[in-house]
């Protein structure tokens, strides 16, 4: 009666070890919304610049971490410059415009990005095995025969601890309670002297960095090519679902997305004519989140006055 | 005392908002050192705007100034960011408290520490001392600043400003919303860090009695133009003051009589 | 301008009310849409210009003129516009190859509702879900289009490709028309379906403008400054987003029948996927959100600038130099930095450029 269970938990585990990446394209994203207002679409296009930056390196016999360290320096570098050239001068518009402008810099970065290097597929090989581990063998008392990916099990590590970090440093460092306290309040942040700018400049940095080891994950899962912007349409539903201020939100709604996306691929796809459901399956998803809870799990409720 | 420079010296400045709207139009004022000065002026006068213009928040809200001068200390302060006003000693203590709601008391104060780029050791004196200036505040340190009441938000609000050792404070409407012994409160502490610690105060009030009571001059601007400017007793003791700002003063008077002062110039300092 | 728009009085509700105030401006637009659009062109254009330039132009600057009436004048962002055009142009091909006595205007304008009646159901999370959060509606829109049309091979009647043409089916362009080689080859040529496009256009155009200036626009605009203040005064928000949804969808819908029907001649889910999306919403902000002229300007430019630069690059260095994908990215870094320097200098877009110029013309050379 309980035959179905390993399979099931093998979907399961495997879902949310994914939905652990998606979380860390979402994490970026809620980052620069919390501390801005800015829905920055651009995430995707950041990840594809990046890994391709990194792999076109790698490719020229660059050492991996001098590869790593210059595109580490130029992700950092186009925060930067992302915040004094795009988000300065839009500072105090509508929030509608600012979302424009991050369409236009996805637009502007992924000819960047294909115009400098190339639009060729590309490998990326991190060294992490990619064998799969038999959790029966390992563990025979647990009595699960499940099979869970090791580079699943690696990214979802190395996602989980750049997390960990994250709200670490923003629970108990200045910069860290600079950043909620410009997220709670622009003027009052500017009024006791808390630099907008530079905190943007850092969060747009920090970002930069989410996006390449992120690129990198994901580049060595699924190559990185062109389709790595998709990442972004993997995050958006996440931050959505997690609310668009919250990191655990994010976190939380990782793992909702990736278990039903996984779930749902296994066990609803052969009603509907049995081809690939999961883009529309994690929207929709979503959409259920929302009716129930409009401004996602964490997220802060609006009080709109009139 | 009025040989010094002196710490905060507005000259004739108008201000405009989106390049347009004109909300100041020929305001002058001047604070000694160690001086209360206050403000007074109704709704929509021009108070915050002032406060703003001399804090450099009106950039945030698409306004600048666009003709007169503001010195600090004798230095024109035209091109300075918030963050420079800040790091020069002027703290705004903002209008409607605007404290951070999603960060306990003590989290709000330590905002105000981190212009000073102080060590830790030092930043927990400072925090010691603010609670012995404000210690109603004291017991809610772990609180979240949200839900903490008008009275002792403003304190926050206050608290956080005096973290950043600040030589200036531009106060604006600390009565607003709060029960007039509260009022007093915090007058009181406004006299005390104005005796013990020297900080010179720019104080913009509606209510006219409390503000003429604790300060040394007063400025009245009206329609973004200062239209009257004595010291507090003269203020108070003037027939259209008491009649426009301290609710009656004495007979009735007819309208025309008391708006003499609008046709006057704007007072020159 | 060059004619004095000031001192004119009118007289009647009638005048007031009409759509081009001024004499000259109906004079002028009645010249240039029959004048130029219906006769010049139609006489002299070649068939490269028909079908490479106005066909697609229009059609583009109707999608972005339904897009425009949900973000511009409605404040509900949607990203599933190439989703709705695939709707539609789904819809116009099983009623044409499916209802015997279809002809093309009926056929679109069913398309159009058929497209609108997605758009409703896509719309109505917008009730109760607000500002970023409703994108995740119209993207499941767009993903969901992309699947269906892939997954129900009778929306392609069972074609194995994936690609239907759709000039060999015949269709009647007037109600009983008979279908004839020489009434096809008229139809099916460049000039017939840039005849189709502009009439079709130029009606959604008319009842466009109309509709924003009347209570339907206005209660629209009022639900995107604040839905709120707009219900306190006894707007009904929901039926307001509902019905700027069906029209907006409508609009699309149109677009993509005449896309597939009018423009490219063939019908191939593929072709409506979410960077088509994308496109839409750049002409959007190019032109100017909540603007009719501005969305057909930045149908024009956002459309108009990879032709213009490989045309150029063409006459400057010889036939064939320029490779597709240099003219691609070159394009995307033009159009996104076009579009942030726009959003930082002129949040109104081209739109609003030129109502600058317009001003400054009135003036010219008195003042400047």
């Amino acid at each position: 009666m309980w035959e179905w269970l390993p399979f099931f938990l093998e979907v399961l585990v495997g879902g949310l070890l994914s939905g652990v990446m998606y979380s860390l394209v979402a994490i970026g994203f809620v980052l620069i919304y919390k501390s801005s207002g800015v829905f920055n679409f651009a995430q995707g296009t950041m990840l594809l610049l990046a890994a391709l930056t990194f792999v076109s390196m790698t490719e020229r016999q660059v050492n991996f971490w001098v590869a790593f360290s210059i595109t580490l320096v130029l992700m950092v570098a186009l925060g930067i410059i992302v915040e004094r050239t795009v988000m300065r001068p839009l500072a105090n518009q509508s929030l509608l415009s600012l979302f424009m402008a991050t369409v236009g810099l996805n637009y502007f970065l992924e000819g960047l990005a294909q115009g400098v290097w190339d639009s060729a597929v590309h490998g990326v090989d991190l060294g992490i095995s990619n064998d799969p581990i038999f959790l029966i063998e390992k563990f025979p008392n647990l009595g699960l025969d499940i099979i869970i990916s090791q580079f699943d099990i690696a990214a979802a590590v190395i996602a989980g601890s750049m997390i960990l970090g994250l709200t670490l440093f923003f629970q108990y460092t200045r910069t860290g309670l600079s950043l909620r306290a410009v997220s709670d309040d622009h003027m009052a942040a500017m009024a006791v002297g808390i630099p907008l700018n530079r905190i943007w400049a850092i969060v747009w940095a920090v970002t930069g960095v989410i996006c390449l080891i992120a690129g990198l994950l994901w580049g060595d899962r699924v190559s990185v090519s062109f389709t790595l912007t998709a990442a972004v349409l993997k995050g958006l539903p996440v931050i959505l679902i997690g609310g668009l201020t919250s990191i655990p939100g994010a976190i939380v709604g990782g793992l909702i997305i990736g278990a039903s996306e996984k779930l749902g691929e296994i066990y609803l796809a052969e009603y509907f004519g049995g081809q690939g459901i999961e883009h529309w399956w994690a929207y929709t998803t979503a959409l259920i989140f929302l009716m129930i809870r409009p401004t996602g799990i964490f997220g802060e409720k609006e009080i709109e006055r009139v | 005392m009025s040989t010094d420079t002196p710490i905060l010296s507005i000259k004739n400045i108008e201000v405009l908002y989106s390049r347009v709207i004109s909300a100041l139009h020929g305001v002058s004022i001047e604070v000694q050192k160690g001086e209360v000065v206050s403000l007074l002026g109704a709704n929509g006068a021009g108070k915050t705007t002032t406060c703003k213009a001399v804090s450099r928040l009106l950039e945030a809200e698409r306004g600048e100034v666009s003709k007169g001068s503001i010195e600090y200390n004798g230095v024109d302060i035209k091109t300075m960011s918030p963050y420079d006003m800040v790091k020069a000693g002027v703290v705004q203590v903002l209008e409607g408290r605007h404290i951070f709601g999603h960060l306990t008391v003590e989290e709000n104060l330590l905002t105000g520490s981190f212009i000073r780029n102080a060590d830790s050791a030092s930043v927990k004196r400072d925090l010691e001392y603010v609670y012995s200036r404000f210690n109603r505040i004291k017991d809610r340190r772990k609180n979240l600043g949200g839900l903490c009441s008008g009275g002792e938000q403003q304190m926050v609000a206050m608290g956080r400003a005096m973290m950043a050792k600040p030589n200036l404070i531009l106060l604006d409407e600390p009565s607003m919303g709060l029960a007039p012994q509260l009022i007093e409160e915090i007058f009181e502490i406004v006299k005390t860090l104005n005796e013990e610690d020297g900080v010179s105060f720019l104080v913009s009030e509606q209510n006219a009695n409390i503000a003429l009571k604790y300060a040394k001059i007063g400025y009245i601007i009206e329609n973004g133009r200062v239209v009257l400017k004595g010291s507090a007793k003269e203020l108070s003791e003037s027939d259209s003051v008491k009649e426009m700002y301290m609710g009656g003063g004495g007979d009735e008077v007819s309208f025309s009589d008391v708006k003499y002062y609008h046709r006057r110039r704007p007072c020159m300092v | 301008m060059y004619y004095r728009e000031a001192g004119r009085l009118v007289k009647s509700f009638a005048d007031d009310r009409r759509m081009l105030p001024l004499k000259e401006d109906r004079l002028l637009s009645t010249l240039f849409v029959v004048g130029v659009m219906y006769i010049l062109v139609t006489a002299f254009a070649s068939d490269y210009l028909l079908s490479a330039i106005f066909i697609p132009m229009m059609v583009l600057g109707v999608a972005t003129l339904g897009l425009n009436i949900a973000t511009g004048y409605t404040g509900q962002l949607s990203l599933g516009t190439a989703g709705f055009m695939s709707f539609g142009a789904f819809a116009a091909f099983n009623l044409v190859l499916r209802v015997d006595w279809m002809y093309i205007p009926l056929a679109f304008f069913l398309a159009g509702v058929i497209a609108g009646l997605v758009g409703i159901v896509f719309g109505l999370p917008a009730l109760r879900i607000k500002g970023f959060y409703l994108i995740v509606s119209t993207l499941a829109a767009q993903f969901f289009s992309e699947w269906i049309f892939n997954a129900y091979p009778w929306f392609l009647n069972y074609t194995t490709s994936g690609v239907v043409n759709l000039p060999p089916f015949h269709y009647r362009v007037f109600p009983f028309q008979e279908l004839t080689p020489l009434n096809d080859a008229f139809w099916h040529s460049s000039r017939g379906r840039y005849l189709i496009t502009l009439t079709i256009t130029i009606a959604l155009i008319v009842a466009c403008k109309n509709m924003v200036r009347s209570s339907t626009g206005r209660n629209w605009m009022a639900v995107r400054d604040m839905d709120i203040a707009a219900n306190v005064i006894g707007i009904s928000v929901a039926k307001t987003k509902l019905m700027a949804f069906f029209v907006s969808t409508f609009y699309c819908g149109v677009a993509g029948a005449m896309y597939s029907y009018c423009y490219i001649g063939n019908l191939d889910f593929m072709i409506f996927n979410l960077r088509r999306s994308f496109l839409v919403m750049f002409m959007v902000i190019v032109g100017g959100l909540g603007s009719i002229l501005g969305s057909f300007l930045g149908a024009i430019f956002v459309y108009g600038w990879p032709i213009l630069i490989t045309r150029l690059g063409d006459w400057i260095f010889g036939g064939g130099t320029l490779d597709t994908a240099f003219v691609e990215n070159n394009s995307k870094i033009v159009v996104g930095t076009i579009i942030i320097v726009l959003l930082i200098r002129e949040p109104g877009g081209f739109a609003a450029l030129w109502n600058t110029t317009k001003q400054k013309l009135r003036v010219w050379p008195f003042s400047k």
